[in-house]
């Protein structure tokens, strides 16, 4: 075989390339995603519903389920899995605390790209005019 | 195999009576199960919320702040045009309302009265027949609920509704003429529709879920008492009952078999 050393060189730097996007970098290397504004009174209240990291993974899922417990199974009390509780409602529970639509709820999912028709139908609060 | 005429008979012989034994034995075993589906539909889980309406009580002044109220708390636009225009709780005259009950010697004084009309949330409700999406479907309590987010806009629903209950949205609801609309969403507590899906009166779900009645009924028992009954009419105990045992009243097109739950006690 010609040029063996090059070649295994070259090919281990392929590889080393094509395996980069999945270095265990702690996320250092990732863009930064935007950080979603929380009220003063969101601040207050430390936390959701459910838990932070619960509420970032999981909201749209905990949104559809508590849209089709109100709708069609007229159950609109959620026990929160530390016994607090809410009323199932987007326009007034979640956003009694999350005012700012614009800075909260536009600023991921502008970023992410992803446009959930909620507000169609459901009202946003007025943000200061 | 060879069957002389006597092996023959014997076999059909005993043969029909089995078959005729075992329907019964299973009429037996689980009794009135036969025939149990059809009953089941119209039972509604016990509770059919229905409204008589007072006709001497009721006056035009009335059904105006009915109206005006209703369409309020729900978000309800006025588009300004007959044709593409939305409306969940409207007025209408005798002849309108009770076509088929129609003749010239109707009483002056009633032709000349206008029926509040609204969803009759239906005993045998069409429009939920007819939707491929289960958008509208019908609550254990009765009511014809929809799901707005699952209404596609087929209007399937609007052309079975025999009472004209039904409206859909031509355009988005919130881009409505603002000179007739001044403030409009007037409840920010409750959504708005969009473009592309069908509305009506939903019996104030949000309310009853929260153990009130409807908003007209509230309303038009504010200005006149007793004008609007509203109650359960499965429950024979029910003031509801009490009334329609006393008076005579109609209700729209009933030999259609929808079972229309609303009642005007003329």
């Amino acid at each position: 075989m010609y040029d063996a050393g090059k070649i295994f060189i070259g090919l281990i730097l392929g590889i080393i390339l094509l395996l980069m996007p999945f270095w265990p970098t702690g996320g250092k290397w990732a863009a930064k995603g935007p950080e979603p504004e929380l009220t003063p009174k969101a601040k207050e209240a430390k936390v959701c519903v459910e838990s932070k990291s619960f509420m970032r993974m999981n909201h749209m899922k905990l949104l559809d389920q508590w849209r089709n417990k109100v709708v069609r199974k007229t159950d609109r009390i959620y026990i929160s899995s530390s016994g607090k509780v809410f009323e199932r409602s987007l326009q007034n529970t979640c956003m009694d605390c999350h005012y700012n639509k614009s800075k909260f709820c536009d600023k991921c999912h502008n970023w992410a790209d992803v446009d959930p028709y909620c507000w169609q139908c459901h009202i946003s609060p007025k943000e200061n005019g | 195999m060879e069957m002389d005429r006597r092996r023959f008979l014997k076999v059909i012989g005993l043969s029909s009576i089995a078959a005729i034994g075992s329907a019964s034995l299973f009429e037996l075993i689980y009794p009135k199960s036969i025939g149990a589906v059809a009953e089941e539909i119209s039972k509604n889980g016990g509770i059919q919320w229905a409204i008589a309406v007072d006709m001497n009580l009721i006056t035009d002044e009335i059904l105006d702040r009915c109206i005006e109220e209703c369409h309020k708390l729900h978000n309800v636009p006025n588009i300004g045009n007959s044709e593409e225009e939305i409306k969940w709780i409207w007025k209408e005259e005798y002849e309108h309302a009770f076509p088929d009950q129609k003749h010239e010697y109707v009483p002056e004084g009633l032709k000349a009265q206008l029926f509040p009309l609204l969803c009759n949330h239906c005993t045998n409700p069409p429009c939920v027949r007819v939707c491929p999406t289960k958008a509208t479907w019908k609550r254990e309590d009765g009511i014809v609920m929809m799901d707005w987010h699952r209404c596609i806009g087929c209007r399937f629903c609007m052309a079975a509704c025999p009472f004209g209950a039904r409206s859909f949205n031509w355009w988005d609801p919130r881009k409505a003429d603002p000179k007739l609309n001044p403030g409009f969403p007037t409840n920010m507590e409750y959504p708005t529709r969009t473009k592309g899906v069908v509305e009506k009166c939903t019996f104030c779900n949000e309310l009853i879920d929260k153990g009130q009645i409807p908003k007209c009924v509230e309303v038009a028992n504010e200005m006149k008492e007793g004008s609007m009954i509203f109650g359960d009419i499965s429950d024979s105990e029910s003031e509801i009952r009490a009334v329609l045992n006393e008076r005579f009243s109609l209700r729209r097109k009933p030999e259609l078999g929808t079972g229309p739950n609303i009642f005007y006690m003329i």
